[in-house]
């Protein structure tokens, strides 16, 4: 294990092999590792609350890192996520509260505040999309457009003020339960699953594999690459808005000036660590879903055991570096 | 082939266009600006405008010799602000320890960047939004998640506040940047070498030129500037402050865009940069002045949708640039 760092010839072939089963099976001796670390430190570990503190917390971020995976397959990025949270958590209360629209009936107004927040967000997600197809603008540039317009446009929309509110029928989505469940965790669940079966079971699927794989051979197969990529880009729009919706219910006050900060690198951070490379043509969900509870169980461990918030940044960069290169001395 | 062949003119043409758009955009702000406003053409006006804008314009000349490689930097703001912390703790001891402090915090932080990139192979946005991360955590830390007052007694307010010869010592030090970058990048071998790696990394390892070192050099020029940013943020304001900085790798990515350096590397000036900067900066001195007039009324929050319309406009006309100059 200490012999990754050492040149010597012959265990230069050992270095790749080392590499892809950690690549293989890293994601998960991670979880496992990190689950018996606090089984044994972290006072209460054992217990239904943290568990459901956890569920809760890793939802949005695994919400958020589906869409980033489908995008990071085509071999893009999309920045723009926790952006696009914020409009979608921002837009959302101003419906409910009746601030935009005429509309009287109470249950009209909540089932309007679910959908056109995402709508919005996906016509969002469509713009990024034009931008990587049409004008060939590469996507970390394009994605960094709205990641900081995005945000001062959900400033500018509440003035930079906070929404308190009190709505269960809207706070369902991140509050109520089912079966037992906390409805969140069930909206997670649900995407993660149709996620996996759309990149395994159905053509767009393949073509999402195909376009990162090599784009060129994608378009001389007849792939249509463009509407593969401003699909991926429009999917994780709003899959962002669902995770801003959750995100604000949970809180029941939208602050713009913090919904969704920082999700873009939790989210990358989720796919890294999951398994699918940063380069394109691999969408590995499960992995993705692993990853992501890997890193909100990192960032537990830490607060739980009193590590400031600003030390768990450290150790996510870190975490991220690490995971990046273990994926890429795997493809090597 | 014959893309292959017409790709340094296309890149050349469509970056003189840009230097050309971005020149007369400015002077006719300017202009505009003086016509419009009283105060505009104010040495008050036009000495704080240098004072305040120098810190973007030290972070978009190290941006753009990333860009220039074909990489990019987004830790510059996070880089600035633990900077800023540092030279703040250390600006008791004096003037000079407080800019050495902030100058070496941001050399490490960019020497991180270019190892990683360079020996571990980490895509730069990867590398640096990583860091970026550290660099704010670490500021945090080091802060106890405040602003750190800064020395009023030792000499180190007047790195950002003072003047020499008539102009504020911020726009001095990035005067003097800009004219070494210059001189490097149009004069000095190793500065075409820069070019050449962002034209064909693997051309440029076949003619023998030293990549790797390179590219670690360009990462470390870049955090060693965001340091001496930081510095000049502690300084002006009396304070390192760890959570300032936001947005900004967003400003320098957009000033050296303005200036016509294209993202994908291999072309790029070091004089288009400064005006871009300055162009991007002007935009908001209207701003701030067309809010003084009362007419309209942006609030602060505007300041980032106008940032990113801004960068979406120049990358939009630049992409339509290439295209034509293909076609």
């Amino acid at each position: 294990m200490t012999t990754i760092d050492t040149s010597a010839p012959g265990e230069r072939a050992a270095r790749p092999n080392m590499a892809q089963f950690l690549s293989r099976y890293g994601t998960f001796a991670a979880f496992i590792l990190l689950v018996l670390f606090n089984l044994i430190v972290t006072p209460n570990f054992l217990s239904w609350q943290t568990l459901n503190v956890n569920l809760t917390q890793v939802a949005t971020i695994v919400i958020v890192a589906v869409g980033m995976t489908l995008v990071i397959a085509t071999g893009g990025i999309d920045l723009s996520v926790g952006s696009l949270m914020a409009i979608a958590g921002t837009v959302a209360p101003m419906i409910f509260m009746g601030k935009v629209l005429p509309i009287e009936n109470m249950g009209i107004l909540i089932l309007l505040s679910f959908i056109l927040p995402v709508l919005l967000v996906m016509a969002f997600g469509w713009f990024n999309g034009v931008l990587v197809t049409r004008f060939s603008i590469q996507p970390i540039i394009a994605t960094l457009v709205l990641f900081i317009a995005g945000r001062g446009i959900a400033q500018v929309a509440t003035n930079g003020n906070l929404q308190v509110f009190k709505n269960p029928d809207f706070q369902f989505i991140a509050m109520g339960r089912i079966a037992g469940i906390p409805a969140q965790v069930i909206i997670m669940i649900i995407v993660a699953v149709l996620a996996h079966c759309l990149i395994r079971y159905t053509v767009i699927g393949r073509q999402i594999i195909a376009v990162g794989g090599n784009e060129k051979a994608a378009r001389l197969t007849g792939i249509p690459v463009r509407r593969v990529k401003t699909f991926v880009y429009i999917v994780s729009g709003a899959l962002a808005g669902v995770a801003g919706l959750i995100v604000v219910a949970r809180n029941s006050a939208s602050d713009a000036n913090l919904v969704g900060l920082g999700m873009e690198l939790d989210a990358i951070a989720a796919v890294a660590v999951g398994g699918s490379l940063l380069t394109g043509g691999r969408a590995n969900i499960v992995g993705t879903v692993l990853g992501a509870f890997v890193i909100q169980l990192v960032r537990y461990t830490l607060l739980a055991n009193g590590v400031p918030d600003a030390a768990a940044l450290i150790v996510k960069a870190g975490l991220i570096v690490v995971a990046v290169f273990i994926q890429q001395r795997a493809k090597a | 082939m014959l893309k292959t062949l017409s790709r340094p003119f296309m890149a050349k043409s469509s970056g003189d266009f840009a230097r050309l758009g971005v020149l007369l955009a400015l002077a006719g702000l300017i202009l505009f600006g003086a016509l419009r406003y009283d105060n505009f053409i104010s040495p008050f006006n036009i000495l704080s405008f240098l004072r305040y804008n120098s810190m973007f314009a030290l972070i978009a000349l190290g941006m753009a010799f990333v860009i220039i490689t074909g990489g990019i930097d987004l830790s510059v703001g996070g880089v600035a602000a633990m900077a800023s912390v540092v030279a703040a703790y250390l600006s008791p001891y004096g003037w000079f320890p407080g800019l050495a402090g902030g100058m070496v915090a941001g050399l490490i932080a960019g020497a991180i960047n270019g190892l990683i990139i360079t020996r571990m192979r980490i895509q730069p946005f990867i590398a640096t939004l990583a860091m970026m991360l550290a660099a704010y955590g670490t500021a945090l830390l080091l802060a106890n998640n405040q602003s750190v007052s800064v020395s009023y007694d030792t000499g180190f307010t007047m790195i950002g506040q003072d003047d020499f010869l008539g102009f504020p010592i911020p726009a001095w030090i990035a005067a003097l940047a800009y004219v070494l970058g210059w001189v490097f990048l149009e004069r000095h071998p190793a500065g075409r070498h820069v070019l050449a790696i962002g034209d064909g990394e693997a051309t440029a390892n076949l003619m023998g030129l030293k990549v790797e070192k390179t590219l670690f050099a360009v990462y470390a020029l870049s955090g060693l500037l965001a340091g001496l940013a930081g510095v000049i943020l502690a300084s002006q304001f009396g304070a390192g402050q760890p959570t300032e900085g936001v947005g900004w790798e967003l400003f320098a990515i957009a000033s050296v865009v303005v200036g016509g350096t294209l993202l994908t590397g291999g072309s790029g000036s070091v004089g288009a940069t400064l005006a871009g900067a300055l162009l991007l900066a002007m935009v908001f001195n209207v701003l701030n002045f067309e809010n003084g007039l009362g007419w309209i009324s942006l609030s602060a929050y505007w300041q980032s949708v106008i940032r990113g319309s801004f960068l979406l406009v120049v990358v939009v006309l630049q992409a339509r640039l290439m295209k034509k100059t293909e076609a």
